[in-house]
């Protein structure tokens, strides 16, 4: 009877949540992918009828490569992200408080200025006779024909430069509940300093750097802007051709398939990867009660 | 028995606290040693800078000879069992007595052996594949002890690991702890506040007060003569009594006279000579306690005295009766049964003596206050209300 109570309360105190899923998550997403299968005008709109036509289009090679580029360009992103959080979350967890309010309103600072200027300010630092390129030339490091801006390599920069904040948030929390002497522990155990943050850190802080990571790559699959700004026609993501198809071509049934097209690359890879290791630790687990 | 670790001259600051001052001592090899000591008296940060966790800014260590100052942790035979255990959360039991043979990178059939021959030591095999947090305070007591001597340390660290334990568990958690000792035969150096734990398993023990050594010895030197008022009052309960040598009775014997209290004889095994300031320590179990006027004796010091609190604790009352100007505690074992027997109750005339011998006479506080003031603030000593 009690089992009974506690599943109806739970029912009950999950409705909100669900509801507001359904209506502002689910729902719009089906819209979207729904798009995907109806003819459009040339006003912008969708028409009545069904056409496969807009998904045939998606065969086209060129869509292929430019999810190949967001995906990688993302994942970079993402380690990038994340190996340079974890040394800052780590410091910030160990520093004096003061200090670590000081170094948190740093990290926050940027955000009180505009996204896209701070994009156009690395623009300008880029630009071949910006401060940054120039100081480059100047201590040899790059050649000064070498183009710093509208290459991958310059999406890669500013992204990491974005969404870098996102990444050192959740794992500088993750860090500060942690029990640092473990570390000592590890250490007492013949550990080198490396190892015990590798084996000892990084597994008791695992949280938040998932967290990390999806607060990273969520955003960074969908950049479009700073493909747009920094990049170039080679360095072009799928953000950038879903916010081509629907705001010059009008073409929203394209925009959406595309859309679905990440969705999917990214979900159908990632629902493997948790069967994977949801099958691994029930094997684990059947192997243990044998013993 | 050749030295095992050796201090020489250790002194440590932080910021403008003084943690440890000028510390000199040795600890024999296979001994069970403890460092005992008030809240903040420097034993955790000596315990550390054993570990490797701190460096001192002056003085040398020595392990086995060797000087070990500048090594870090990671490269000394040296293992710690932290106070809350320090378990590592994401791993199994298996995987925690494993961590030290793996770091030290051998091979995958010795560490199955040993973590196996450990785990049955300490009777987990059927919790191997458990986290930390699905096992008892006395489990991950275990647990610890198994992943620190998994590594066969020259020495084991331990540091308050009874502290997080209830009364009985301590009990039985120590008796455990010497068992171990006497079978692995390495030197043990065991922090705690409390002197109970220290006494019943130390073969020797050092008393820390402020930063500094205050006595070493075996537990019953340091609770039979303690060598200052601190010890004397740290160690076990004591009366206090202040006054002057006033005579030289026989050749060892003092006469005192204190204040606001009858004269005193005193064993002199001090040299003081007449007119010396002398603060007197006198234990309660030492002191006895009757109804009935006792035979006259040459060295007994025999006062009469009113009944002021009575404190049942079972294997023995605690008696506050007054003497002059001063309340001198009084502990009465329970040899027979009680309850046959007519008890001294409230308000009753008794009669107390001790002998000559047993009184002790200390340098006197140069500010008596400041001392009982901070012990009173450490709230784990166990002393007469």
């Amino acid at each position: 009877m009690s089992i009974r109570k506690t599943f109806l309360d739970e029912f009950l105190l999950t409705i909100p949540s669900f509801t507001w899923l359904f209506v502002f998550f689910l729902i719009p997403t089906l819209i979207i992918f729904g798009y995907a299968f109806k003819p459009y005008d040339i006003y912008g709109g969708i028409t009545e009828g069904w056409t496969l036509d807009t998904i045939k289009s998606l065969a086209n090679p060129n869509y292929f490569l430019m999810i190949w580029r967001t995906l990688w360009l993302s994942s970079l992103t993402t380690l990038i992200s994340v190996a340079l959080a974890l040394p800052i979350g780590y410091q910030l967890a160990c520093t004096s408080k003061k200090l670590r309010q000081i170094l948190l309103l740093l990290i926050v600072v940027p955000f009180w200025s505009s996204f896209l200027i701070r994009i156009f300010a690395w623009k300008t630092l880029l630009h071949p006779e910006g401060a940054f390129k120039q100081f480059l030339v100047w201590a040899h490091i790059v050649n000064a024909d070498t183009s710093l801006l509208y290459n991958s390599g310059a999406v890669l920069l500013v992204m990491v430069y974005t969404y870098l904040p996102f990444a050192v948030f959740p794992i500088y929390a993750a860090a500060s509940k942690f029990n640092f002497q473990l570390l000592e522990a590890a250490m007492d155990l013949g550990a080198t300093r490396s190892r015990a943050f590798f084996h000892v850190l990084v597994p008791g802080i695992k949280k938040g750097i998932f967290t990390a990571v999806v607060m990273v790559f969520i955003p960074a699959i969908g950049a479009y802007v700073i493909p747009d700004l920094v990049g170039g026609s080679n360095s072009e993501m799928i953000g950038n051709k879903i916010a081509q198809r629907t705001f010059v071509e009008r073409n929203l049934p394209q925009a959406s398939a595309l859309s679905a097209l990440l969705a999917l690359s990214v979900l159908i890879p990632m629902a493997g990867l948790s069967y994977l290791t949801s099958r691994s630790k029930q094997l684990e687990s059947v192997a243990r009660n044998k013993e | 028995m050749s030295d095992s670790v050796v201090f020489e001259g250790i002194s440590k600051k932080f910021g403008n606290a003084q943690a440890l001052q000028d510390i000199s001592f040795a600890i024999k090899k296979g001994e069970f040693f403890s460092l005992l000591g008030p809240s903040g008296c420097g034993k955790t940060t000596l315990l550390r800078i054993l570990a490797g966790f701190e460096k001192p800014d002056a003085g040398r260590l020595y392990l086995d000879g060797q000087d070990i100052t500048d090594l870090p942790p990671n490269k000394r035979p040296i293992n710690t069992i932290f106070q809350n255990y320090a378990l590592f959360p994401h791993l199994t039991i298996w995987e925690n007595i494993a961590f030290g043979l793996r770091v030290a990178k051998r091979s995958q059939k010795e560490i199955t052996a040993e973590v196996e021959k450990m785990l049955y030591l300490i009777q987990m095999t059927e919790h191997a594949y458990k986290k930390p947090e699905q096992i008892s305070g006395g489990q991950k007591q275990r647990v610890a002890i198994a992943r620190a001597l998994v590594n066969h340390p020259q020495v084991l660290l331990l540091d308050e690991p009874l502290a997080a334990l209830d009364l009985k568990l301590r009990q039985k958690m120590l008796i455990e702890l010497d068992l171990i000792h006497d079978n692995v035969g390495i030197t043990f150096v065991f922090v705690t506040h409390d002197q109970t734990e220290a006494m019943a398993v130390s073969d020797r023990m050092a008393v820390l007060h402020k930063a500094r050594l205050e006595q070493i010895g075996t537990p019953m030197e340091i609770y039979e003569s303690p060598k200052s008022s601190f010890v004397a009052d740290f160690i076990g309960d004591t009366n206090f009594l202040d006054g002057t040598v006033s005579e030289m009775v026989q050749k060892e014997y003092s006469l005192l006279t204190l204040v606001n209290f009858p004269n005193v004889l005193c064993f002199n095994d001090k040299q003081l000579s007449v007119g010396d300031l002398v603060h007197l320590s006198i234990r309660p179990e030492k002191i006895h306690i009757s109804k009935e006027r006792p035979q006259k004796h040459p060295l007994h010091n025999i006062f009469e005295a009113d009944v002021d609190d009575v404190i049942y604790k079972g294997d023995h009352t605690s008696f506050g009766v007054w003497v002059g100007g001063h309340k001198i505690w009084v502990n009465q074992q329970h040899s027979r049964f009680l309850l046959d027997e007519k008890p001294i109750r409230w308000k009753d005339h008794v009669w107390i003596w001790w002998h000559a011998d047993d009184g002790y006479m200390l340098e006197r506080y140069k500010n008596p206050m400041e001392d009982i003031e901070e012990m009173a603030s450490s709230a784990d000593i166990t002393r007469n209300p």
